[in-house]
């Protein structure tokens, strides 16, 4: 089931109950909770949280972090002064004054929901303990949107899904799920389209359920999609097979072989070589190793991966030459 | 009905003000309603975000018939009813009791509940039963003070101030 789970990962948002929300915040606010939060995250000896203030980082090193999706697009840009703790393993994340004062992320390969969760549990019990929350008897944590009231949970999947997008069944997936309190984006979150045939689901709801609840929900509608995809593989590969192999080994062929290419294309053609090994037409490269390049053909981790900035056209020409390598 | 500012044009924006318990009426044209300035009228249903397309509904007719009432303010951040409305998020923890019973609506359509039953924080539990233990206390103090124990009744008045500073300084 790895081959169509690529990540699982779980977001808690928090805010302390004595700071104005990020919205209202001044200067002063800001520094006062990167402070106090700072100062509590050093002290846990169960994580080895490195500290980072987005405005003291290169904007090449903010790319590189949203790419490996450590932090949002919104931290990185943001106006007021914000922050971010991140484990030595690069699987937690603590974004601090994003749209809360708090975004605990914990993010694993795979389908590890589970694991991401007690994590994610286990630093959330933690903080609370040195920090006082925003939380009410009513209405559980006080968030600074009124859509991630409640847990302020956000459990969700990256699932690749080329053989559903390819036979045009995601519109219908898409409609239905989100009746169920699903919800559906792009790659690169909120209103990012699904390149690669890469699609995040996640929960939208977050008060009135328990964790474990909402959790187990986003699990089970999970399954089903990724059961239909499975489907959706077979009925291509006895309907299609001619088809679908010559799509497979031309993306195969030209990212073994092109001298320049850019992160879209890559990304397109590393998307159909991944299913072709898991539908057992190529056999010459591993899913791992699709899943590698996955992350070091974005343009801004490419460049971290050879030590040095480059042009977009000089870009390409490496990332070409990174991915001969790997499939080698 | 002809506006009642300019008394030319029609009265199509109707405000409810209620001063005092005293209810006043007034029908404006678009134009005048405009100068008046004080709510935004360019266009009340310009849905210009997924959030403001799910509070809008939320509250039906009163879109159209803008009243003052409406105006609650946070007393921790100074944010109105309305500032909420149009930002889609909070100013401060304050808000959520200060614009606590147009809330209700809101979350229902969002979450389709209203109550939390997940998680509760470890130090707000320790809260929720030192409250519990000075209820339990005060019952214990009054059957101390119908029996005339007052030794007792002082020495259970004093565990009872001090969970009160307990909680006080959390
Ligand atoms: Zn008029
Ligand atoms: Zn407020």
């Amino acid at each position: 089931m790895s081959d169509i789970v690529i990540t699982s990962r779980i977001r808690l948002a928090r805010n302390l109950s004595d700071v104005p929300f990020t919205i209202k915040m001044n200067d002063y606010d800001a520094s006062n909770v990167i402070d106090r939060v700072r100062d509590v995250i050093l002290k846990n000896k169960q994580y080895h949280f490195e500290f980072f203030e987005i405005k003291k980082l290169p904007l090449i090193k903010r790319q590189v972090l949203i790419e490996k999706h450590l932090i949002s697009p919104a931290l990185a840009s943001s106006k007021i002064k914000s922050a971010v703790a991140i484990d030595q393993n690069e699987n937690i994340s603590i974004m601090i004054n994003e749209e809360d004062h708090l975004r605990i992320q914990v993010l694993y390969r795979g389908q590890q929901i589970q694991k991401a969760w007690e994590d994610a549990n286990r630093i959330d019990d933690f903080l609370e303990q040195h920090l006082s929350y925003a939380y009410d008897e009513t209405w559980g944590y006080l968030t600074s949107c009124p859509t991630n009231v409640g847990t302020g949970l956000r459990a969700s999947f990256m699932l690749h899904l080329p053989a559903l997008t390819l036979l045009g069944y995601m519109k219908g997936i898409i409609d239905t799920i989100t009746k169920l309190g699903i919800a559906v984006r792009g790659f690169y979150g909120e209103g990012s389209e699904a390149a690669g045939n890469l699609y995040q689901i996640s929960n939208q709801i977050t008060l009135g359920q328990p964790e474990e609840d909402i959790i187990a929900n986003v699990v089970s509608i999970t399954n089903q999609i990724i059961e239909q995809e499975q489907q959706a593989r077979l009925k291509l590969l006895s309907e299609n097979r001619a088809f679908v192999e010559d799509k497979v080994y031309r993306a195969y062929g030209i990212l073994k072989y092109a001298r320049n290419i850019s992160s879209n294309e890559a990304l397109k053609l590393i998307s159909d070589v991944r299913m072709g090994i898991s539908m057992g037409i190529i056999k010459e490269t591993t899913i791992d190793r699709l899943d590698v390049l996955l992350n070091l053909i974005q343009p801004a981790i490419i460049q971290d991966y050879f030590g040095r900035e480059m042009t977009p056209e000089e870009r390409d020409i490496k990332r070409a030459e990174l991915i001969r390598k790997i499939l080698e | 009905m002809l506006c009642e500012n300019c008394g030319k044009r029609p009265a199509t924006v109707h405000y409810t003000q209620i001063i005092n318990g005293v209810k006043t009426e007034m029908h404006l044209c678009e134009v005048c309603a405009k100068q008046k300035g004080s709510i935004e009228f360019d266009a009340p249903f310009s849905v210009t975000n997924f959030l403001a397309g799910i509070l809008e509904p939320a509250f039906g007719t009163q879109v159209l018939k803008p009243s003052f009432e409406m105006q609650l303010t946070c007393k921790g951040c100074g944010m109105t009813f309305d500032e909420f409305r149009r930002a889609g998020r909070f100013g401060c923890a304050m808000c959520y009791s200060s614009f606590s019973e147009k809330l209700y609506p809101i979350f229902r359509r969002i979450h389709g509940n209203t109550k939390h039953v997940g998680k509760i924080p470890t130090k707000m539990g320790e809260d929720i039963a030192i409250k519990r233990e000075i209820d339990r206390l005060k019952i214990e103090l009054n059957v101390a003070i119908k029996n005339e124990e007052y030794e007792k009744a002082a020495q259970i008045r004093d565990k009872i101030r001090e969970l009160e500073k307990k909680l006080s300084r959390e």
